[in-house]
């Protein structure tokens, strides 16, 4: 598996840019219809620079609607949608638990919205740093969820999105997760979306059903017990479909743009590693400098990245860590009651009922902005390695630091 | 004229004297067949909606239950944006929990935005979707099964909020108050308000039998009844200034409204009962003063 690819011959196309301006940078090029706006950190450069955009006339014929609430904001997309419209907005945090019920709404009625969530803790106690709560608690709403690891992927994915989302055997709404100020507010350098190549991978959106007086139809219906199972039912076909299609898009994207950040999943290191190390977002980017660490003396550590979150990919993860001997999941959430965070649990669930029995542990890092650093990495990894030498399980899911001061 | 009548079909599941299917009716009559309605959860959803069928000749959408001018909103832009708008109006219509109460805010940013919208409430004045509860369209003294009247209590201790003319603060360029009890004059006004550029209003009074406790034969009767007594007045405002006003010559006392319905039953058998009764009176002699009715 590849990391990263990135067309040498491209490396001249590099720009420095904050994270937000290189996704509202996408956004522009993928022509949408109708943005809407509510301002929340750590989200809102993305929207003001769209705004910037659409003053300028750069996005032809583009509504940007300043909403009163993030409520509006997803509720304004879902009628936008039923007209035809490709809509954009984005959100964080208690932003996108003020929208929880409309997800489900979006979603349900199979609108192809793309929304990019700038990951964030959610109060209380206040906090506007990163972790990702916000979206993992958003798990069931019936969206895509594509977690990016670094800017470039981040805006290349928003792209990548429209054509997941507008398939019509898929027609789901996706969130784009990038984590809050770690990869909003940094500046990097990273290939602007040619529009050109835009327009050549992403076609028009031409959806089947939309409100039209002309040829009215009903959207929204009652679903009663007689009929409300299947509607749940094709969701979760299109979820399957969204399983090959994530895959699809990505090469698409390749072909044409020469950047490719994986399908579903993406390795390091990962084909012959004893050690595995899964995990999303941003955390990549440090957990692969501590691996290459281990490589250099030898140690066969690598890391299992999850890309999807939803659809979940069982199979391709199975796959994966097939030759595994042990597994540690590193993640920034959690699930009260339960003592460890989503991914952890789904994929100790996805390696239930198969042969393999590699031990797998768990860790909660990072939770509202608090930093993880190499040296953490490295002690996870210790830990891990001891959990293999010694065959004994002390804590199956552990939080990396408590503060004995503030409990 | 007779293709206007069948934008809403029969067959829905609406009770006998329904005053949802209506108004649902006199608004698309009003409108024309060039129109998106936007339908937040209520009533008139749910009985125009059981999949696979409809009872909607026009296009038609139900979101959720608070979000209808928000929804409304978008169409509008995507519209603008796809190059398909003309004259196609974008007309919400929904009850009073869903316009005065979970969808205020939604409703004041479309309004407040300035998209070219048509809102209606059709005002049964509580949660009838749920089985009558108090909403704040409740009038005072009304015993709804959130309300009720007890050993401390005449029933809904406050008065009606006064929704139409929060809605020309928004400076809507056309409101108006309407009852389903005066077909021509509520198809009269949608029609000036779908023709008005901008975000316009229409509040319709609609009396619901069960819920308010009535006969289904007199929907009509009570609607009429709310309006002699001049506790419903029908007026336009536009641009924020009152520019028409229904006269009533010689008003009614709101006994003879109150007495047709249960839910204000209570009011003539408790104790002190008839001090409710003088301020709901009040209220009538309130509105005949302010818009001049009996002039």
């Amino acid at each position: 598996m590849s990391t990263n690819t990135v067309n040498p011959k491209d490396k001249s196309k590099m720009v420095v840019v904050e994270g937000s301006y290189a996704t509202a940078h996408a956004v522009k090029t993928a022509r949408p219809n109708v943005i809407s706006a509510y301002p929340i950190t750590p989200q809102t450069h993305i929207v003001e620079e769209l705004s910037k955009m659409v003053a300028n006339g750069e996005i032809p014929g583009c509504e940007y609607i300043n909403v009163e609430a993030e409520f509006s904001a997803i509720s304004a997309l879902v009628g936008a949608s039923a007209v035809g419209a490709r809509t954009y907005s984005a959100t964080t945090s208690q932003g996108l638990f003020l929208m929880h019920e409309a997800l489900f709404n979006a979603a349900g009625m199979r609108f192809p919205i793309v929304m990019t969530v700038v990951n964030r803790a959610v109060s209380a106690p206040i906090n506007i740093w990163n972790d990702q709560q916000d979206s993992i608690s958003q798990r069931d709403a019936g969206w895509i969820q594509i977690y990016a690891e670094d800017t470039q992927e981040a805006a290349d994915m928003v792209l990548q999105a429209y054509k997941i989302a507008e398939d019509k055997d898929v027609m789901l709404p996706v969130m784009v997760c990038m984590d809050g100020f770690i990869l909003s507010h940094v500046y990097e350098p990273v290939i602007l979306m040619d529009q050109k190549e835009a327009d050549e991978f992403l076609p028009p959106y031409k959806p089947e059903n939309i409100l039209d007086p002309k040829n009215p139809k009903s959207f929204g219906a009652l679903g009663d017990p007689s009929c409300y199972t299947e509607f749940r039912y094709s969701i979760e076909q299109a979820m399957d479909v969204a399983l090959q299609k994530i895959e699809d898009v990505a090469e698409e994207f390749k072909q044409i743009t020469g950047r490719y950040h994986g399908g579903l999943i993406d390795g390091y290191h990962l084909e012959d590693a004893d050690v595995v190390l899964v995990s999303f977002g941003s955390l990549l980017g440090t957990m692969k400098d501590v691996v290459d660490d281990y490589r250099m003396r030898g140690e066969k550590v690598g890391i299992l990245k999850i890309r999807s979150f939803r659809p979940f990919p069982v199979e391709a993860i199975r796959k994966a860590l097939s030759s595994a001997k042990i597994i540690c999941v590193i993640e920034k959430n959690i699930s009260l009651g339960r003592k460890e965070g989503a991914l952890f649990t789904e994929l100790k669930s996805a390696l239930y009922n198969t042969e393999n029995t590699a031990p797998a542990i768990g860790y909660i890092v990072g939770l509202g902005g608090r930093d993880v650093l190499p040296r953490h990495i490295e002690e996870i990894i210790e830990r891990t390695k001891t959990v293999l030498e010694t065959g004994s399980i002390d804590s199956e899911s552990s939080f990396n630091e408590v503060k004995e001061e503030f409990l | 004229m007779s293709e206007r009548f069948n934008l809403l079909t029969p067959g829905h599941s609406g009770c006998a004297g329904c005053c949802d299917a209506l108004a649902a009716k006199y608004v698309l009559m009003g409108v024309g067949e060039d129109v998106i309605v936007v339908n937040p959860t209520g009533c008139l959803e749910v009985m125009t909606s059981p999949f696979p069928n409809t009872a909607w000749n026009v296009p038609w959408i139900h979101s959720l239950f608070e979000n209808g001018g928000a929804v409304a909103s978008g169409i509008e832009a995507a519209l603008k944006s796809l190059g398909r708008k003309g004259n196609t109006k974008i007309v919400g219509i929904g009850g009073d929990g869903s316009t005065m109460d979970i969808g205020i805010g939604s409703l004041s940013g479309a309004f407040e935005r300035g998209h070219d919208i048509l809102y209606v409430c059709i005002d049964n004045e509580a949660y009838m979707n749920t089985g009558n509860q108090r909403s704040s369209g409740t009038p005072l003294g009304a015993s709804t099964s959130t309300s009720p009247p007890g050993s401390v209590s005449y029933g809904n201790p406050t008065h009606k909020k006064d929704m139409t003319r929060i809605m020309a603060a928004h400076g809507s360029p056309y409101v108006a108050t309407t009852s389903i009890g005066y077909a021509n004059d509520m198809i009269r006004k949608v029609k000036k308000a779908a023709e008005t550029v901008g975000p316009t209003y229409i509040h319709s009074h609609a009396p619901c039998p069960t819920g308010w406790g009535f006969d289904s034969s007199k929907t009509i009767e009570i609607a009429k009844l709310a309006v002699e007594t001049c506790l419903w007045p029908l007026y336009e405002m536009e641009d924020g200034e009152v520019t028409q006003v229904r006269k009533v010559k010689d008003p009614k006392p709101v006994e003879e409204y109150l007495k047709a319905q249960k839910r204000f039953r209570h009011l003539f058998k408790m104790e002190d009962g008839d001090k409710e009764i003088e301020k709901i009176q009040k209220q009538a002699d309130r509105n005949i003063e302010y818009y001049g009715l009996n002039k």
